[in-house]
């Protein structure tokens, strides 16, 4: 059976090793969505996510905000979480003082592994079941974080065998190892690390998961930036330079040319051992490394056009 | 002015800390390989989740949780590295808190131990505390540069070792472990134990009581460790080197660690602004001359080399393509830079040419960072870079 496409699925969690932008793409690639007429729920996992500031929000809250017509923004918190599901699945009403019950289940979900996990994904999982939005892209945690929420239904099949919670884990699990549903965009540059991690990662959902890669986004590439290795014409150039080059300026022009350089042999080294580690249906995306925006809001607007034009 | 060797001549632990992926392991590895060469001490580099090429240039078959001498460095001084291992440094720390083998058999084959380690209370940030204080202990280095855990928050193992004392002393534990200790938990549980019962289970809750009387018997140990490591982070010869790049999240971060650092009253040496792009990318002379390129001919030029005048304008266009890009972002880093209001002495190392894949690429990067003078201004930086 084919890979599904990102845009066929409806459950997006991206994920990447720390610093390689991957809060960024999430951003990027739900207003990218929301620019087709999608209505897309975009979910930071972490309440310091900045995302908020690309969209000109000074504060993300559980509550979806809605910053154009078709994309809201919020911010996962697991006390209201376990709020909603406690009023949705035990008809607790909202009046109830819940403090004191929060608190100790927040005990409970400290010290058992998965019992926080499982409110987030379950969260995440409802909004895509109840149909409140066509799409939820999740500013997922980073690479070595997140195997602990796609896995939390299994982790909680393991340790509860009986109880409400359960009973809940089917319904996600469902929904999560259907490829037409659920998939995992992995940010990556192309860096040693972040590479070694994406592939680690890919294993790993393999293993211990039952959701599917949908793409490796491969953040920060140059590939658009070759200076023609003409070494004669160069060493020329530095000898007879040009009336508007000082020697500083040329300097500074080699310079440039030789980072470009040097950092397109080691991303070519890199982007070569992960394709070869990659399956061949998986696409692989290329993002470009944003020289000209300065700003969060117009850093992910270039990368909603540039990813929009990319998985057409 | 004085640098990050000078500041920390006397130092017993150097704690390297910042965002992830701002290349925090690789400077915990150059410093000790730079140290270990150019002093008598003896170093360790205790580090989390090395690269393969970072083992490769130290010269290792890979980086364990023991510790593993690296023999390529050949003095005066000498240089050990190690690996954190959260479940092995779990089980160890099981084994010699248990107040019996038996009980430290239970806790290790409980179900829920297996699922915790690694995720347990921060697991990872209390495990590089509690190791770090055992590697002090052996008394065998004269300096220990620890790089921290890829936390979510940068802060969380500093605060490690007294919330695990925090929660070994909670109510809520003692409430939970009452009946399990012949006590009783009184009428106003009932509402949790309902609750937590019809979402959890009861077996879920009896398993979890059973593990936590059983961690229980570990309390004292726990909370007196929590206590010497504490102390140990605040004694003079312990300070933070705080390391960030300069994109926007890691350099918030990096801001408030250090704001942090100083309200805990622990000693930060500076604070390292890694792959910081080179001052000629932004020189005023570089723009003009891109300007002028674009609107100059090159004729004269193309004769006096003897290249087609169109191969010669592919070449100047893409050279100046290029560096038009880098300079963007070059002169933004400098805008960003001046604009910071540090209270801790900066230190700027620029982006390398390439990967570091050897020993010495190590030691060129170390002595950068550690003889680079301290700054608090980056107007001090523009002038000694272009020194």
């Amino acid at each position: 059976m084919a890979r599904p496409s990102l845009r066929e699925r409806r459950l997006l969690f991206v994920t990447g090793k720390g610093g390689v932008g991957k809060t960024t793409i999430a951003a990027g690639l739900a207003q990218a969505l929301a620019n087709e007429g999608t209505s897309v729920l975009l979910c930071a996992i972490d309440n310091r996510s900045d995302i908020g500031e690309a969209f000109g929000l000074s504060q993300l809250h559980f509550e979806p905000q809605s910053v154009s017509d078709n994309l809201s923004l919020m911010v996962m918190d697991t006390e209201s979480a376990l709020r909603d599901y406690l009023r949705i699945n035990m008809k607790i009403p909202v009046v109830t003082k819940i403090g004191p019950i929060a608190n100790a289940f927040d005990f409970v979900a400290t010290a058992a592994p998965g019992v926080r996990e499982i409110l987030t994904i379950g969260k995440l999982c409802y909004d895509v079941r109840e149909n409140l939005y066509d799409v939820v892209v999740v500013d997922a945690p980073a690479t070595g974080h997140i195997i602990g929420y796609l896995a939390a239904p299994q982790a909680i099949n393991a340790l509860v065998r009986v109880g409400l919670i359960r009973n809940q884990t089917d319904w996600m699990l469902e929904i999560l190892s259907n490829p037409e549903k659920t998939g995992v965009v992995i940010v990556t540059t192309p860096e040693e690390m972040p590479v070694v991690e994406t592939l680690q990662l890919l294993k790993k959902l393999e293993d211990e998961t039952t959701v599917q890669a949908a793409a490796v986004v491969v953040n920060r590439t140059l590939s658009d930036l070759v200076v023609p290795r003409d070494e004669p014409v160069l060493a020329g150039l530095s000898a007879k330079r040009p009336d508007a080059f000082t020697s500083s300026a040329l300097d500074g022009l080699f310079e440039a040319a030789r980072l470009s350089g040097a950092k397109n042999t080691v991303a070519h080294e890199h982007l070569a051992t992960l394709r070869q580690g990659l399956d061949d249906d998986l696409s692989v995306i290329a993002q470009p490394y944003l020289f000209d925006c300065a700003d969060a809001s117009s850093i992910v607007q270039a990368v909603a056009t540039s990813l929009g034009e990319e998985i057409q | 002015m004085t640098s990050l060797r000078e500041e920390t001549t006397s130092s017993r632990i150097l704690v390297t800390c910042g965002a992830g992926g701002i290349g925090k392991t690789t400077a915990a590895a150059a410093l000790g390989v730079a140290l270990s060469q150019s002093s008598e001490r003896r170093v360790l580099v205790l580090t989390i989740d090395p690269a393969r090429r970072l083992a490769d240039a130290l010269g290792l078959d890979g980086i364990g949780n023991d510790v593993t001498p690296v023999k390529e460095v050949t003095g005066p001084g000498k240089l050990d590295v190690a690996m954190l291992d959260t479940r092995a440094s779990w089980d160890s720390l099981i084994h010699r808190h248990a107040p019996d083998d038996e009980t430290a058999q239970r806790i290790l084959s409980n179900s829920l131990y297996q699922n915790i380690t690694g995720r347990f209370i921060q697991s990872h940030d209390y495990i590089a505390m509690e190791r770090l204080y055992e590697l002090v202990q052996l008394q065998q280095y004269d300096l220990i540069v620890l790089d921290t855990p890829p936390s979510r928050n940068a802060l969380d193992f500093l605060d490690a070792p007294n919330r695990m004392a925090d929660f070994f002393s909670s109510r809520l534990l003692r409430w939970l472990t009452a009946p399990a200790r012949g006590g009783i938990r009184g009428l106003a549980a009932k509402p949790f134990t309902q609750i937590t019962d019809r979402i959890l289970g009861a077996q879920f809750l009896s398993d979890i009581t059973e593990f936590f009387v059983l961690l229980e018997s570990m309390y004292a140990g726990f909370i007196e460790r929590a206590r010497e490591v504490e102390a140990l982070l605040v004694d003079p010869s312990t300070g933070f080197l705080v390391i960030s790049t300069l994109d926007e999240a890691p350099l918030h971060e990096a801001e408030f660690f250090i704001d942090e650092l100083e309200k805990r009253k622990l000693r930060v040496y500076g604070w390292l602004l890694n792959r910081v792009l080179p001052a000629s990318l932004s020189s005023p002379s570089l723009l003009l001359a891109m300007d002028e390129l674009e609107r100059s001919s090159l004729d004269d030029v193309a004769t006096d080399l003897d290249v087609p005048l169109t191969h010669l304008s592919t070449v100047t266009k893409s050279l100046v393509t290029n560096a038009r890009a880098w300079s963007n972002v070059a002169v933004r880093e400098r805008q960003q830079i001046s604009q910071l209001h540090s209270s801790v002495p900066l230190v700027a190392v620029p982006s390398l040419d390439g990967e570091i894949s050897d020993l010495e690429g190590l030691f060129a990067l170390g002595q950068r960072i550690l003889d680079e003078p301290f700054v608090l201004e980056f107007g001090d930086v523009q002038r000694s870079e272009s020194a």
